[in-house]
């Protein structure tokens, strides 16, 4: 039987709900026997191919998170936001609360100890995003997988469900957070 | 500024029924004199009325009349009601003027911005000048007001004429239209006693007037009943539900009857005490209100031994709000008038039982209260043998929007619709708002239902809307007005509202889908289900009402695509190219 192919990167986020996938441990090797992996952080390879399952960690903070978003969309069946930032912009939406000019002036002008103060302007630097989005603001998502990061055990939920064709749905003790 | 520590009452309102120390009266009298909140005056003011710092701080953050920074010497609050709004006079006001709108201008003359509907409908467009109602607005009014602001003329010396408010009564009924004789509801009421008093109310079917409709009788009733140190009666003059101005008739025409009416219940509770809380937006009428009172108590109608019965004492106190649609509420009415943000309680239990520090209190409407002081004088059988089977009396409703003759119009309960859009002479109508954006949106072919709780409850408001309107903007009004009211404390409705704005503002910039709608929908119904208050519950209802009786105003809107960013994502780099200055391809998305 062919594998479920599962895609998974990180936008503006921390890798932390990569981690945390990580943190199946050796619940993993049971779950390689059913799956396979597209892009990921996980093999390096850089682009997405036509997948089952998209896992989308982090905000929307550069036109080039646009255009990786773009591709997880265009590829994957269901795409999944894993995590605070990729469903409600978390700790990189902080700055929406500044002007982006704001935001550079700070890091590249004014601050102490700048050295040959300029805003980077490469044509390899991908552009800033006036503000920091969540992915369901420029993208359909099929399923949030909420947490900061969500626990390795909602991940296993999450893609067990999906594996066995069910609407995924997560117990309580995994959306309880105090 | 640190002069203005511990800067004196200011207001010459002082009076036995508006006092001083009372933390709303306070901040509005800092607002008045300083045109913000000075942060230097918060301390001293916290320290004088014995209040922790963290709620005089939370109660100027809560209501939109105060301010942190400096709003103009002249403050101009445009009404953004559908009815007595008009926003474009706004912005052409603002243009003449060199105004931002909410931005003060740097000279410090002027600041412009908007306001909830404030209770003009039968006569908008219209503005709060310094808390100071102009009504009728015209271009060439707002060119006078533009001439005045730039003299530098202080409001005080602009023609008085520009701030008449018109009753407008188009109509009377049983309560208009039946002489109210002053003292006459307490004279028969010691006469029959409190408790035969209280059965004629139950008996006379009256329900409240604020648009639950929960028995006025029952509410006195368990009140009576419950034990407490003292008993309190409120009356709600908060009228905030857009497009409802009827207790503004009242409180200028009829307010003996009024405060009779909450004299009478403190007669039949028990209570020593009432209040009247009055919208800030109706401040204009205080003087004219304390000067009814100060001639009741001369007629020993208020005050120690009413009537000459030595055991019976009662008092009226009035506390002004500071413009928050929330504190209509009764329990946030009760929070706002302990001096805190209007967040409404958790119910139960009832103000009944514990209301206004923490007594048995009983809140009524405006027109609930004027109806029991005429029940009292003629009588339960009097009142009920008007109205439909579940609804007795009458109604007293604000007609506004695309009519000949918006005003004030009273009906027996069980009145079609479509005889008041023939009294009024509306043609044709597209739709009809009862109730207020919180009520119910009907289309022409339910106009033959009838005006009762049984049916088309309304609090009053009665908003029309004729072929002209776009439906959609109406709707997308209502979500921006509830967006902005909603108290913050309960997530559902504090973000739930939010969301349903911007979903309503992505269908009708044309950048919604399909998917917007049903999201819109799904969002509604949670919002509605697992919000703490009617208002989180009942904010979903326009666009509910628009998607069922109307889909077609959002499907002509509708981008047909399977999905559409919620803003434009190629203007989101603009600010980046202009501080990378590049517009290579890779810098457009």
């Amino acid at each position: 039987m062919r594998k479920v192919r599962v895609a998974t990167t990180s936008l503006a986020g921390c890798f932390g709900c990569h981690m945390s996938f990580l943190d199946m441990d050796e619940r993993l090797v049971g779950l390689l026997e059913h799956i396979e992996f597209s892009r990921s952080p996980i093999n390096d390879i850089k682009h997405c191919e036509p997948c089952d399952i998209g896992l989308v960690e982090g905000a929307l903070c550069n036109a080039d998170n646009v255009h990786v978003l773009r591709e997880f969309r265009q590829n994957c069946k269901i795409l999944i936001a894993v995590g605070a930032c990729a469903i409600n912009g978390g700790v990189p939406a902080m700055r929406n609360h500044f002007t982006l000019e704001e935001c550079l002036n700070e890091a590249f002008l004014d601050e102490i100890g700048v050295d040959n103060p300029h805003i980077p302007n490469d044509v390899e630097i991908p552009l800033l995003l006036s503000k920091v989005h969540p992915l369901h603001e420029v993208v359909h998502v099929d399923y949030y997988l909420p947490g900061c990061p969500p626990p390795a055990d909602a991940f296993v939920k999450i893609i067990t469900d999906l594996l066995e064709g069910k609407e995924p749905s997560l117990p309580r003790e995994i959306l309880h957070y105090d | 500024m640190n002069s203005v520590q511990g800067a004196a009452p200011t207001s010459d309102l002082t009076s036995a029924s508006y006092h001083d120390d009372h933390l709303l009266h306070r901040l509005y009298a800092l607002q008045q004199q300083f045109q913000h909140i000075p942060a230097s005056s918060i301390g001293a003011l916290a320290a004088e009325l014995c209040l922790p710092l963290a709620q005089v701080e939370a109660v100027i953050d809560f209501y939109s009349f105060f301010h942190r920074t400096a709003r103009g010497r002249v403050d101009l609050l445009f009404s953004n009601c559908t009815s007595c709004g008009d926003l474009s006079l706004m912005h052409d006001l603002c243009q003449r003027l060199g105004v931002v709108p909410e931005q003060t201008r740097a000279d410090g003359a002027v600041s412009i911005g908007e306001a909830s509907c404030i209770g003009m409908c039968d006569q908008g467009p219209a503005l709060l000048a310094n808390g100071r109602t102009l009504t009728q607005l015209t271009p060439l009014r707002l060119e006078q007001i533009a001439e005045r602001i730039e003299a530098s003329t202080p409001i005080e010396q602009w023609p008085a004429e520009w701030f008449h408010v018109h009753d407008n009564v188009r109509k009377n009924g049983l309560l208009l239209g039946t002489t109210f004789s002053t003292g006459s509801a307490l004279v028969a009421a010691l006469e029959k006693g409190a408790q035969t008093m209280l059965d004629e109310i139950i008996a006379s079917g009256l329900r409240g007037r604020g648009g639950a409709g929960f028995s006025t009788g029952m509410k006195w009733k368990f009140c009576r009943e419950a034990t407490g140190d003292a008993h309190y009666v409120v009356c709600n003059a908060d009228e905030g539900e857009p497009g409802t101005f009827k207790d503004r008739i009242l409180l200028s025409s009829h307010a003996h009857a009024v405060f009779e009416g909450m004299t009478l219940c403190g007669y039949v509770i028990g209570a020593k005490k009432g209040y009247m809380y009055l919208r800030g937006e109706y401040r204009y009428m205080l003087p004219e209100l304390l000067a009814v009172l100060e001639r009741r108590r001369k007629l020993k109608l208020l005050g120690t031994a009413i009537l000459g019965q030595s055991d019976f004492d009662f008092e009226i106190e009035i506390i002004v709000g500071a413009g928050a649609y929330i504190c209509g509420e009764e329990s946030a009415l009760i929070e706002s008038m302990e001096q805190k943000g209007g967040v409404p309680r958790v119910r139960p239990p009832f103000p009944v039982t514990q209301g206004f520090l923490a007594q048995p209190t009983v809140v009524n409407n405006v027109e609930t209260l004027a109806a029991a002081a005429h029940i009292a004088v003629h009588g339960g059988g009097w009142f009920n043998a008007h109205g439909s089977d579940k609804s007795d009396g009458s109604k007293i409703l604000s007609v506004s929007g695309d009519c000949t003759t918006p005003g004030v119009y009273e009906y027996p309960f069980g009145t079609s619709i479509q005889r008041i859009l023939d009294d009024c002479g509306a043609e044709h109508v597209q739709a009809i708002q009862v109730g207020g954006p919180s009520g119910t949106l009907i289309a022409p072919a339910e106009f033959e239902r009838k005006l009762a709780f049984e049916d088309l409850a309304t609090g009053g408001s009665f908003m029309i809307y004729g072929a002209q309107r776009d439906l959609l903007h109406v709707i997308q009004n209502f979500a921006h007005f509830f967006a902005h009211e909603s108290c913050g404390f309960c997530t559902p409705c504090r973000v739930g509202t939010t969301l349903l704005k911007n979903g309503v503002d992505k269908i009708a910039t044309g950048h919604g889908t399909q998917y917007d709608v049903d999201e819109l929908r799904r969002m509604a119904a949670l919002v509605k289900r697992r919000s703490h208050c009617g208002l989180g519950q009942t904010a979903p209802n326009p666009i509910l009402d628009l998607l069922q009786r109307f889909p077609q105003a959002f499907e002509d809107r509708l981008v047909h695509s399977d999905f559409e960013p919620h803003f434009d994502l190629d203007k989101s780099l603009q600010e980046a190219r202009r501080l990378t200055h590049r517009d290579d391809a890779e810098a457009h998305l």
